[in-house]
């Protein structure tokens, strides 16, 4: 994709709240119009190569959302262009849409019919002739533990349940490229290892994954290159490995101080091993190369300049330390 | 277009509609029921309303019972589809143009619509008390069932893609309702005469049409607009509200 940018001029649908609301509109002409200008996406630009698994990590309202929606013809792109294979997206949206699997941040599943139907229509919308779609969907069933509640209406599923429903729905085209929107939020561990390894199965067979996160962990175990996006932007992008290598030092050590000073924060800074000091408000990270011996030396440093130690966080390096160091703040805030 | 996409999603359509068969039924031939017994028997045989007024309520009964059918056929789900349930996300990653969902979704409401005139019309005959209708227009009478089917259909799409899921009360008391009552379905246009501007604003109602244009074919003896002109109504209707529909679901699919 190239330059991408997406400016909502109404709030956009996924924006909206869901669910069952009810009582007395409000009043729509009793609202000045207001002009509303959202940039979600500023001039994006990056490269998925065919067969790998990229991840687009980053906290929530930071575009994800939106550039998955732009690939997979449901949003237009206000600026920008993209392709799926030799494909552009906007302009040839049914070739493209032949060729991508998604699963969506919120299930969107068939509640008028049951599980295997599901499937199989899917397969159907998709000209997967009749026998092959019902081979496909009773082993695709099985693949996610979903068998014994097959020809049931979806009613009683699990958000897990629903969810790895969701993600065989995508795979039952055979799609080239699958787009997974947060895949495993809201999932309990034991299915976000089964997700992890269909992840990793379907790649296996050659197929290119496009992934959302906002997991860490998940970002680096699953993914061969990561961007990082913050506010419509990538501000990194690489393997997981290299971004990690990319944070000066490496490791973090987070400090909660009372009577910070200037020449406190300077001798932090001479510190052996210590590449980056940043403080504000009492909050100190310092990057080192080293972090156990270090904490002794600025517990040492501090008694004598006689500032008080409220709290140490030692973490090690990590794709959360990097995204903290590129925009200050966790990914969690 | 992909034909077999196409058809696989009405397919889905037919599936669930066959599921919710009894509910369906009972939605669709329950009140014009009550309405067919109450007015065009009870009234009449009583003697509270003239005979006559059987002929005149029939065409009516079956066109609002046709609009009725076909608008929530579309609407409701859609409603619920792209707001609540997302369902429809699938179906528009669907190798297909997003428009010919949107015309699956009008096929699949025309076809309710003309199933459900088809289940009211003998009941409603038989509840009467068997009146004897015109056949003498027999494809005429295909041709107005087919564009009300559309019709509705399509007023269904518009509705569907335009309207809230807190707005659905309000669309029944604020859309809906004006449209059967001032829809000449209960009485023909001409007995407006005494109300000279109310008989000009219900021409823009298209159910009018509907209705009128049913008395046309059925009973043509009694009043009714010039078949002609219900005709290029419901033509004209047709065009503006599938337009219409498309482009709201135009704008309901992509942001």
């Amino acid at each position: 994709m190239e330059s991408l940018s997406k400016i909502y001029t109404s709030a956009p649908a996924s924006a909206l709240p869901r669910g069952a609301a009810y009582g007395m509109p409000r009043a729509p002409w009793k609202r000045k119009k207001q002009a509303m200008r959202v940039v979600a996406l500023d001039g994006v630009s990056l490269e998925v190569r065919s067969g790998e698994v990229f991840g687009l990590l980053g906290p929530n309202g930071a575009g994800k959302t939106t550039t998955v929606g732009i690939l997979t013809t449901r949003v237009r792109p206000s600026a920008g262009e993209a392709w799926i294979g030799t494909y552009n997206v906007w302009k040839e949206r049914v070739r493209v849409k032949r060729l991508i699997g998604v699963v969506p941040q919120r299930p969107n599943l068939d509640f008028s019919l049951t599980a295997r139907e599901i499937l199989t229509f899917h397969g159907a919308y998709f000209q997967v002739p009749p026998p092959e779609r019902t081979r496909r969907a009773g082993e695709l069933l099985e693949r996610f533990k979903l068998t014994d509640r097959a020809d049931e209406l979806l009613l009683g599923f699990s958000g897990g349940m629903m969810q790895r429903l969701s993600i065989a729905r995508a795979m039952m085209h055979d799609p080239e490229v699958l787009f997974l929107d947060e895949p495993s939020a809201g999932l309990d561990p034991q299915t976000r290892l089964l997700l992890w390894d269909m992840v990793r199965e379907y790649n296996a067979r050659g197929k290119t994954i496009l992934l959302t996160t906002h997991n860490m962990e998940e970002a680096d175990a699953l993914c061969h290159r990561l961007a990082i996006v913050d506010h419509g932007r990538i501000i990194a992008l690489g393997t997981p490995h290299e971004l990690k290598q990319s944070i000066p030092g490496g490791h973090l050590i987070q400090l909660q101080l009372e009577g910070m000073t200037p020449e406190f924060q300077h001798e932090l800074e001479s510190l052996e091993g210590v590449t980056e000091v940043r403080s504000t408000d009492g909050r100190v990270q310092i990057y080192s190369g080293r972090s156990g011996s270090l904490v002794l030396e600025v517990v040492h440093l501090a008694a004598k300049f006689q500032v008080g130690i409220r709290d140490v966080h030692i973490a090690e390096p990590s794709l959360e330390n990097l995204f903290l160091h590129h925009t200050g703040r966790s990914l969690r805030e | 277009m992909n034909l077999r996409t196409f058809l696989a999603m009405l397919k889905r359509d037919a599936h669930v509609a066959r599921r919710n068969f009894v509910t369906l039924l009972v939605q669709t031939l329950l009140q014009p029921m009550f309405f067919v017994f109450i007015f065009g028997r009870v009234m009449t045989t009583s003697g509270l309303m003239a005979m006559s007024y059987k002929m005149l309520l029939l065409p009516g009964i079956i066109a609002i019972s046709m609009m009725m059918a076909g608008i929530m056929a579309v609407a409701m789900p859609l409603v619920a589809e792209f707001q609540f349930t997302r369902e429809i996300e699938d179906r528009l990653l669907a190798p297909m143009e997003i428009e010919w969902l949107a015309m699956e979704k009008v096929t699949a409401g025309m076809i309710q619509a003309l199933a459900a005139g088809f289940v009211v019309l003998p009941t409603a005959w038989l509840v009467m008390g068997r009146v004897s209708l015109s056949t003498d227009h027999l494809l005429l009478f295909v041709v107005i069932a087919l564009l009300v089917a559309s019709l509705a259909a399509s007023i269904g799409l518009t509705l569907g893609c335009s309207v809230g899921q807190t707005q659905i009360g309000l669309m029944f008391s604020l859309v809906l309702a004006p449209m059967i009552f001032f829809g000449c379905a209960y009485y023909p246009w001409k007995t407006l005469d005494p109300f000279p501007i109310l008989q000009r604003v219900v021409l823009l109602n298209p159910v009018v049409y509907a209705s009128e244009g049913l008395r046309g074919a059925l009973v043509p003896k009694y009043p009714h607009l010039p078949v002609s002109a219900a005709l290029a109504a419901l033509v004209l209707f047709n065009a503006l509200f599938i337009l219409l529909g498309l482009r709201q679901f135009r704008r309901k699919a992509v942001s």
